[in-house]
Order: structure tokens, then C-alpha cells, then sequence
């Protein structure tokens, strides 16, 4: 196990330590909050050289991933980060860099989009994300952010697919806590030096001469998108790899989701980010009330953990799935489709319910999500019925 | 029924290595139509260059023509990431060869020239905002405006290089409008306002020309922008043997100046027409404009905006003098390619 130091950092100090660790060659940014705060710590490491990072700061967003997929196509270790309306603005670009199998990492502080303009928490941009073709992780703290900007590198640059690394705007970004920071040199050695040749075709290579981003008809678009869609199904595999080579340095191993009390649980709440505290402390005053209950974090969201998901509710009576982000759809939010498609992988069919939560910022409070393990016990015994699918956890009517 | 083609697997096209016209950066084969502007455009600036090159492309005729999966006419490193981010990808690519070799993973003395390459579409419209700040921030890149004037690769629809009382698709011939109402975007002016190192407008006819500014063009550290007329045989609809006949009318009625500006301050027109043609034989070659020719306000609009266009270049080159003799400066001598 490597020496650590404990820091006091918000979440965006301890990405920029990550990033000033990673020493990554390319960083194109556009400012938006809550994100701006993590790139101007960063800008500051640029400035005093403690970094080689070329940083660009970019007209927007769109221009941000175009320019990372130039770089990270040219050979280059990038980054970029924004938020909320960015990550809308970058989606195009999203697809472009999947496509193109240009391993990169975005880090994604979680924010609300508009209309009503919010700057706050929630989910809905990474939503925008999840069919893009990225693999895409969550974090529940700053110590997680920090640690999963480090793996992601390394899975990125092994599975040849660009990597997102999600973190609570504010909720996570902007509060202060101890967070375990590795040396410098552990970092280094866990993601290897630059070096054009870590991808097998480097724009960079004019001695070889490659064509990125050619057309397809319909002759080969089809082929091209089944690469991608196999390729993408190693992913499981090669963060199962990196989390274990992780696992020796940091003495504790991560796994796509994590389990609180699900052993004998009966019903159990399913959460991502930073709601998983909340949702475990409801745990456990239910618990003292006598109640089964558990619960489960989603950690690697795409692709998503559909094994384990049914592995871990194999057991169970009702499942709650915890939405920070609407689908606006008649069916439920994005993960309470995600986890009912898992749930086709079993043979004891639990009842599932879903709550949209935590919308732009609105605090969740354990109260809160004992309600909704209350709502959904009564539910699966029928001593209340539902109209849909999904409900408002929070809501002044 | 169709008989059906047998379509040869990834792996196997892996495994399978073709190439032929090695010796031009774009090769021959590609889909560009018979008479096109762009590929004479596209290898005469390349091979005006005796260093590695790397080329991004906008979305738009050059690319979709030229990169075609699974084969490609490009014998140089090529990336095409969307319609509007050319300027901004080539920015990524440079800035990555920038840090790699501080950090000594590419050679020190290994140099390597960046090239965009856009339409008229993806460069004064959509590609605009990404293109003023690749310019603002500096990159060592040289940007190529290919300038059929208008959105070709679409089927022709208006752009803000489209001229006064052409029809396009979005600006048709009817009773109540007569083609586009607008004058053109003065873009290469635009992008002179940005003080970038170097600007200048060419036409392909003229190939020593645009050798010559290729080369000065890469002589110079910085964001450097050529806006080169294109003349489109298949939107403009004049017989694919004429591309250049055209090209070098719209010079020779001055309707595209051929000039360049050192600085954002330094201006030269490099032809000067003695006798300028009048700018109704240039438009009676075009069946997209020649209607114009029974509207006498608009030919007359259209003349005015060249007349005057032209005749600010010449203030401007006359200004640039004084200005270079005020500062002590050779005037001539900044417009010089040094020896390769």
C-alpha cells in the first residue's frame, strides 16, 4: 500500500490535485459553474509550472471536446470538465469521441439544465451522456472523485473508449472534507508516462499517415457501430482489471456498485452521488424499527453493471430506484429503466418503484428516503396502489 | 431484383493494403466531382510545403468525398471531427505536439505544420465562433477557406459568402425577391481585424500565387487564414472544363481580389486589373446568377459593393505604405517568402 497524506479539499481541489497529479498533457476548458472553481485551482498549477498541461481555454464547449479529440487523437493525455448546460452543448462532440475511439477523460460536476435555469445539483446532464458511447462513473465523495479521475485514465487508455467521471456540483465540488491524497510519484507510476504510442494510431505519427473521422454508408456504418457496440462490452472487464490494480495501492477495493445491508434486506433503495450517505443513515433508522432494508450505489453507471444489479436484488422483496433527474417520459427516470431492465436477469421479480429526488440543488434528507422505503413497502403489499411508475419524492403541491 | 454485392469483411479489409497516386497528399480516386476547384486547391497548398503535414477537415464536400470508409484519398494525417470545429480540432492536434515535444516524446528538431480546411459554410457560418478564437488564441495553424459560396455539399443552399441576387435553395428567383438580398461577408477582412500574423485571398488559377502565400503563410509562427475562391461547377453550373476560366474572371472584374495583409495592418493587392472586365461577363457564366442581368438595381448594387470593396483595398495598401515608412519599416520586404 502506497503512503497517503490526509488534506482537508472540496471536491474540486481534490480533482485538480488528481489532474496536477496526472500531470495530463492537454486540458481545453470553457468556464461554467460548478465547474469553473476546479479549473481555475488547475489554471494555477499551469501558471506556477508545476504541471506540463498545455491548458486551452476554449469558445465553449462544443469546441472544448473538439479540441480534446484533437489532441487526444494527436496522442496526447486530455482532459476537459464542465456542467450542466456544457455537457448539453459537448453531446455531439460526445458521440464523435466514442466513435472514434479516442480515449480521454471528462469530469462532469453535476448540475441541473434549464429551463428554469439552475446551477445546482442534479443528475439530468450526465442523462444527456449515458447512450453516447462513453463509459461513465460516479462519485459519491471527494476522496471517490479523486481516486476514479486517477483509475479513469488508466481505463480509458485500456478499453480505447473516453471516460466521464461524475461528482455532485456543489453538494460534492464546493464542501470541504478529509480527503487521503497519494504521492506524486504512486500516481505517476499507476498511469505511466505520455506517450503517443499508448494509442495504436497517433494522429502525431506522420510517418504513418491515418484518416480519423472518415465517412460511412450504409455499407460499413453498421459494421463500424458493432466494433463499438463488442468493444464496449470489454469495458466490464477492463475497469474490473484497473479497480483491482488500484485496490493494491489504496488497500480497499472498488466495485461497480456497492452494497450497504442488502444480505437479508427485503426491500432496497438504489442511489447515485452523493445521496448514498443519506440514503444508508435511512437504512439505518429503518433498521432499528425492525425493518429489512439495504442499499445499493451505483459506482460504474455505463456500462451498466447489469449482473450485479441482479445478483444483488436477487433476494429482495421491492426495490426503490432513487432518480436525481426526470425522464419526462410516462415510464420513470433514466436509472429506474436502467435497473428494471437488470431486474429481466432475475427469477424473483421484485416489485420496483421509482422517486425523482433531488432535483436543482433540492436538499435529500433521510426522513425523506424513509418515506419512500415506506411508500414502496405498502405499495408491494398492496395496501396502497399507484398510478405510475414514478413519483416526486419532494414536492410542495 | 438487384443482385446483391458481396461486401468484404473489417478483417479482411484490415489485413489488405492499396495505394496508388502516392505522390500527391490527396490522391486520385476520390469522389469530388469532374471540374472541381477543391482538389487542385488542396494539393497545390500541400505540396507547397516541404515538411510533415497534418490536415483537419470540416464536414463538407472535401471531406465527405475524401474519406470514405473504409478507403481514403488522403496519403498526409487527417482528422474530421464535425462541421464546425476544423479550426479548434487542428488547435487540439497542435497544441498536443506542443506540449509532447516540451516533454520530449516528439524530437526537438521534428517539425510539423497544421492545416484546417473548411468550406465557406463551415468556416464564415457555423464554423465561425471556434474559428475567431483558434485566431484569438494564436495557434500555430494555417487555415484554408475553400469558397464555393454556399452550402454545395447540401445541394446548395445560401451562406453568408453567397453574393447579392443569387439564387441558392434558401434564396430562390420569385416575384417578390430576386435571389439573396445580402451583400457577401467580408470574411477575410474579419479575420485581418483579429491582427493575426498573416491574411490573404487567392484564387487557384493563379498556382505561383498560392504557392507563394502557402509559403509565407508557414514561414510564420501563429494563426495564419487563406481565403481562396472556389468556383463550384455543379451549384454555380457552368461546364466542368471552366473552373478556372471562371476563377479567373471573378479576379479579373475584381469581384475577388487577390490580396494579402501582413499583421492586420500591412495590406498589398497583389493583381491589379488595368482594364477590369465588366462584371456582367462573370455573372452571364453562371446560370445561379445570370437572371441579375434583367434586374439593373441589383447588378447595379452588386457592382457598387465591388467598386467599393475595391477601391478601400487600394486606400488601405496606399495607407500601409505610409504607415511602414512612418515606422520605419520595409514594406516590400514584409511581404517576402523567405528561402526554403
Amino acid at each position: 500500500m502506497a503512503q497517503t497524506k490526509v488534506i482537508a479539499l472540496t471536491g474540486n481541489q481534490a480533482a485538480a490535485e488528481a489532474m496536477r497529479q496526472i500531470n495530463f498533457d492537454v486540458a481545453a476548458v470553457y468556464p461554467i459553474s460548478p465547474q469553473t472553481e476546479l479549473m481555475g485551482f488547475f489554471a494555477e498549477y499551469v501558471a506556477n509550472g508545476e504541471v506540463d498541461t498545455e491548458m486551452i481555454a476554449v469558445d465553449g464547449e462544443h469546441s472544448a471536446m473538439a479540441t480534446c479529440i484533437g489532441a487526444a487523437a494527436a496522442g496526447a493525455r486530455t482532459i476537459t470538465a464542465s456542467a450542466g448546460p456544457g455537457i448539453a452543448y459537448m453531446v455531439e462532440n460526445l458521440y464523435v469521441a466514442s466513435g472514434m475511439r479516442v480515449p480521454m477523460v471528462l469530469l462532469d460536476v453535476n448540475r441541473a439544465l434549464s429551463a428554469p435555469l439552475s446551477i445546482h445539483c442534479d443528475h439530468a446532464d450526465s442523462m444527456l451522456t449515458r447512450d453516447t458511447g462513453w463509459i461513465s462513473i460516479f462519485s459519491e465523495n471527494a476522496q471517490e472523485a479523486y481516486h476514479n479521475i486517477i483509475m479513469s485514465v488508466k481505463i480509458s487508455e485500456k478499453a480505447m473508449f473516453p471516460i466521464i467521471v461524475n461528482y455532485d456540483g456543489y453538494i460534492v465540488s464546493h464542501s470541504i472534507e478529509d480527503v487521503e491524497i497519494l504521492d506524486d510519484e504512486t500516481v505517476r507510476d499507476f498511469v505511466g508516462p505520455s506517450d503517443i504510442h499508448r494509442i495504436p494510431y497517433p494522429l502525431l505519427d506522420t510517418d504513418k499517415p491515418v484518416t480519423y473521422g472518415a465517412t460511412a454508408q450504409p455499407d460499413y456504418y453498421t459494421e463500424c457501430k458493432y466494433q463499438q457496440h463488442v468493444d464496449f462490452l470489454k469495458v466490464y472487464d477492463v475497469v474490473r482489471e484497473v479497480f483491482d490494480e488500484f485496490a493494491q495501492i489504496i488497500g480497499k477495493r472498488y466495485d461497480f456498485i456497492e452494497e450497504y445491508k442488502t444480505e437479508d434486506a427485503e426491500y432496497i433503495g438504489i442511489s447515485m452521488g452523493s445521496s448514498f450517505g443519506t440514503l444508508k443513515d435511512a437504512v439505518d433508522r429503518l433498521r432499528e424499527q425492525g425493518k429489512k432494508v439495504g442499499a445499493i450505489k451505483i459506482r460504474l453507471y455505463r456500462p451498466f453493471p447489469v449482473k450485479e444489479i441482479a445478483q444483488a436484488l436477487s433476494k429482495a422483496k421491492g426495490v426503490v430506484v432513487l432518480d436525481r433527474a426526470d425522464s419526462f417520459d410516462g415510464i420513470g427516470g433514466p436509472l429506474f429503466k436502467d435497473i428494471a431492465s437488470a431486474l429481466l436477469a432475475t427469477e424473483n421479480n421484485p416489485f420496483v418503484h421509482n422517486f425523482i429526488y433531488g432535483l436543482g440543488g433540492r436538499e435529500i434528507h433521510e426522513e425523506e428516503f424513509m418515506r419512500a422505503f415506506d411508500r414502496l413497502e405498502r405499495l408491494e403489499k398492496g395496501i396502497e396502489t399507484r398510478e405510475n411508475f414514478v413519483e416526486y419524492l419532494q414536492v410542495r403541491e | 431484383m438487384a443482385k446483391k454485392r458481396p461486401i468484404a469483411l473489417l478483417s479482411e479489409l484490415a489485413s489488405h493494403k492499396e495505394t496508388f497516386g502516392g505522390d500527391m497528399p490527396l490522391a486520385p480516386g476520390h469522389r469530388m466531382c469532374i471540374g472541381c476547384g477543391i482538389p487542385p486547391i488542396v494539393n497545390e497548398i500541400i505540396l507547397a510545403i516541404n515538411e510533415p503535414v497534418i490536415v483537419s477537415n470540416a464536414t463538407g464536400c472535401l471531406e465527405v468525398t475524401t474519406g470514405v470508409y473504409p478507403v481514403t484519398a488522403w496519403n498526409v494525417p487527417w482528422i474530421h471531427v464535425n462541421f464546425q470545429s476544423a479550426a479548434t480540432v487542428i488547435a487540439g492536434v497542435e497544441t498536443a505536439y506542443k506540449v509532447l515535444k516540451k516533454k520530449g516524446v516528439i524530437p526537438e528538431n521534428k517539425r510539423i505544420h497544421f492545416i484546417a480546411f473548411g468550406g465557406d459554410g463551415g468556416t464564415y457560418d457555423i464554423g465561425f465562433q471556434a474559428l475567431s478564437a483558434t485566431a484569438e488564441r494564436g495557434h500555430n495553424v494555417l487555415y484554408v477557406c475553400y469558397n464555393n459560396e454556399g452550402y454545395q455539399n447540401t445541394g446548395y443552399q445560401k451562406s453568408s459568402a453567397t453574393p447579392i441576387g443569387a439564387y441558392t435553395k434558401t434564396t430562390p428567383v420569385g416575384k417578390a425577391k430576386v435571389g439573396k438580398q445580402e451583400p457577401r461577408k467580408d470574411l477575410t477582412m474579419i479575420m485581418a481585424a483579429h491582427g493575426i500574423p498573416y491574411v490573404a485571398q487567392a484564387s487557384p488559377h493563379i498556382f505561383r500565387d498560392l504557392t507563394r502565400k502557402t509559403k509565407k503563410a508557414v514561414s510564420i509562427e501563429g494563426f495564419k487564414f487563406l481565403n481562396v475562391l472556389e468556383p463550384c461547377t455543379l451549384s454555380w453550373r457552368f461546364s466542368p472544363e471552366d473552373t478556372m476560366r471562371l476563377a479567373k474572371l471573378a479576379v479579373e472584374t475584381r469581384y475577388w481580389p487577390v490580396y494579402e495583409v501582413i499583421d492586420g495592418k500591412y495590406w498589398k493587392v497583389n493583381i491589379k486589373p488595368k482594364k477590369p472586365k465588366p462584371i456582367e461577363e462573370y455573372i452571364a457564366a453562371q446560370p445561379r446568377w445570370k437572371h441579375v442581368l434583367k434586374y439593373p438595381e441589383v447588378l447595379e448594387r452588386i457592382q457598387k459593393e465591388i467598386d467599393e470593396k475595391w477601391n478601400l483595398l487600394l486606400h488601405l495598401e496606399e495607407m500601409s505604405k505610409k504607415l511602414a515608412e512612418e515606422e520605419g519599416v520595409d514594406y516590400e520586404e514584409l511581404f517576402k517568402v523567405p528561402e526554403d
